[in-house]
């Protein structure tokens, strides 16, 4: 096995253009479970924790190498509580966003607060930057758009967060769980709403006939919530799994979903 | 390669994709951490590395150049147990005693971080450490009385 610690994201993407398949390894949370069953052989590895700018993080920026207990204290309440959530306190001290993101599970914690709020994933190679806005990004299930020869640098959050979010997730204990379905919702100043979900697709998704009814609405009766928790169950589309039935992860998605909006309201 | 061992520089010679849990039981005969799940979920590995709890087995040896870590045998001796380990062995908190190296570093970092936890920050500190006895009782009330 060959290893490389870059200290600067040039360097690092210098060493992936002569090593264009790579392994990135950042936590090591997802690969060395991978590798310690051996799922997957190390020939060659960009260990990526020695480089500080991908630990920044600033109002719309958060870069790859930000921990889950960095989210944790970070001023997004729908990341923040995503975070707070991830497996246990030994997980939550070296797994990173970006590698939530390099493994891009449909259960990733992160996801629905990046979803909800359209966050873009910017990747670098020695030939430039690409962003690609989040549905871009995800192309199915621990599938992303990243090319050899690239890294994701962070994540690109829009100039205007909706300042109401909140995410919760069913699973079966509080702590180190994967998600059954998790759910973020978030509501701007002008009342608009935004809904997504994960472990119920293929991807993150958002429920966007939800989000339309209840932005054309505006108001939040029973009947509307109703409508809402029921146009959320129409919309995702989940899989019967060792975790849970599809029926209930489409039921659990609506009840979530609609928790969360009368949190945000 | 060199680790920076409880507070000590070490050779170890690596082949390649090791985890530092391999490196600790087998080339340094650390026998604290233990080995069982191997994928995070069971916290009896528990090492801290820059002082933060890690799973040991999740950290590939290589990338632990330059880290400081600290594993139980750093925390206390069988001469001179940290005041945990005494709670633990006063409380009866031991039972097959599997778990308990992990526990002990993860109630360190716990109390170096909030020297007076309340009982719910005690159970979320140990959330990523299982006891199969289920001792936890008498854990979470050893680590309440240190
Ligand atoms: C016990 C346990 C519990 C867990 N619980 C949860 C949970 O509750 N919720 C959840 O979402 N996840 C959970 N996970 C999964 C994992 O911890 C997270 O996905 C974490 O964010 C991975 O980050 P990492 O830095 O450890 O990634 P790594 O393991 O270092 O990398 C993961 C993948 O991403 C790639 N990668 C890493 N960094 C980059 C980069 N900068 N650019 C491109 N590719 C990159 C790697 O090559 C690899 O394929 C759990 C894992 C374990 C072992």
């Amino acid at each position: 096995m060959q290893i490389e610690y870059p200290t600067t994201v040039s360097d690092a993407v210098d060493v992936l253009a002569s090593w264009p398949d790579a392994t990135l390894l950042s936590g090591g949370t997802d690969l060395m479970v991978e590798v310690n069953y051996r799922h997957r052989r190390l020939d060659q590895v960009v260990a990526l924790r020695r480089i500080a700018e991908l630990a920044e993080m600033d109002s719309a920026w958060i870069g790859a190498g930000v921990t889950h207990a960095r989210l944790e204290r970070s001023p997004w309440q729908g990341l923040a509580e995503a975070a707070r959530t991830v497996g246990s306190p030994q997980i939550r001290s070296v797994g990173t966003i970006g590698g939530n993101l390099g493994t891009a599970s449909p259960a990733g914690d992160t996801f629905p607060f990046l979803a909800a709020v359209d966050a873009a994933i910017v990747l670098r190679s020695a030939s430039g930057v690409r962003t690609l806005p989040w549905d871009e990004f995800f192309t199915g299930p621990k599938q992303n758009a990243r090319r050899p020869g690239e890294l994701i640098a962070g994540v690109q959050l829009p100039e205007a967060v909706p300042a109401r979010q909140a995410f919760a997730k069913v699973g079966r204990r509080s702590a180190m769980v994967i998600a059954i379905v998790s759910a973020c919702v978030t509501r701007n100043e002008d009342g608009d709403v935004t809904v997504a979900l994960g472990a119920v697709g293929p991807t993150v998704l958002r429920a966007r006939q939800a989000e339309a009814m209840i932005n054309a609405e505006r108001r939040l009766t029973d009947t509307m919530l109703d409508e809402f928790q029921r146009l959320v169950a129409d919309e995702v589309q989940p899989i019967d799994d060792i975790r849970a039935s599809a029926a209930y992860r489409r039921h659990a998605s609506g009840v979530l979903a609609r928790r969360l909006l009368e949190r945000v309201w | 390669m060199k680790l920076n061992i409880n507070g000590h520089e070490t050779v170890v010679e690596v082949r390649g994709d090791e985890n530092l849990l391999w490196v600790l039981r087998e080339e340094l005969h650390l026998k604290g951490a233990k080995d069982a799940c191997l994928q995070g979920e069971c916290g009896s590995c528990t090492v801290l590395m820059d002082g933060e709890p890690v799973c040991s087995c999740l950290v590939l040896a290589a990338d632990a150049e330059g880290a400081e870590i600290v594993t139980v045998e750093g925390i206390g001796t069988p001469d001179e147990p940290h005041p945990i380990q005494q709670s633990l062995v006063d409380h009866g908190a031991a039972q097959c005693g599997f778990c308990t190296p992990g526990i002990v570093v993860s109630a360190y970092h716990l109390l170096e971080t909030h020297p007076s936890p309340s009982e719910a920050d005690v159970r979320e500190a140990l959330a990523g450490n299982i006891c199969r006895c289920t001792g936890y009782g008498a854990i979470i009330r050893a680590i309440g009385d240190v």
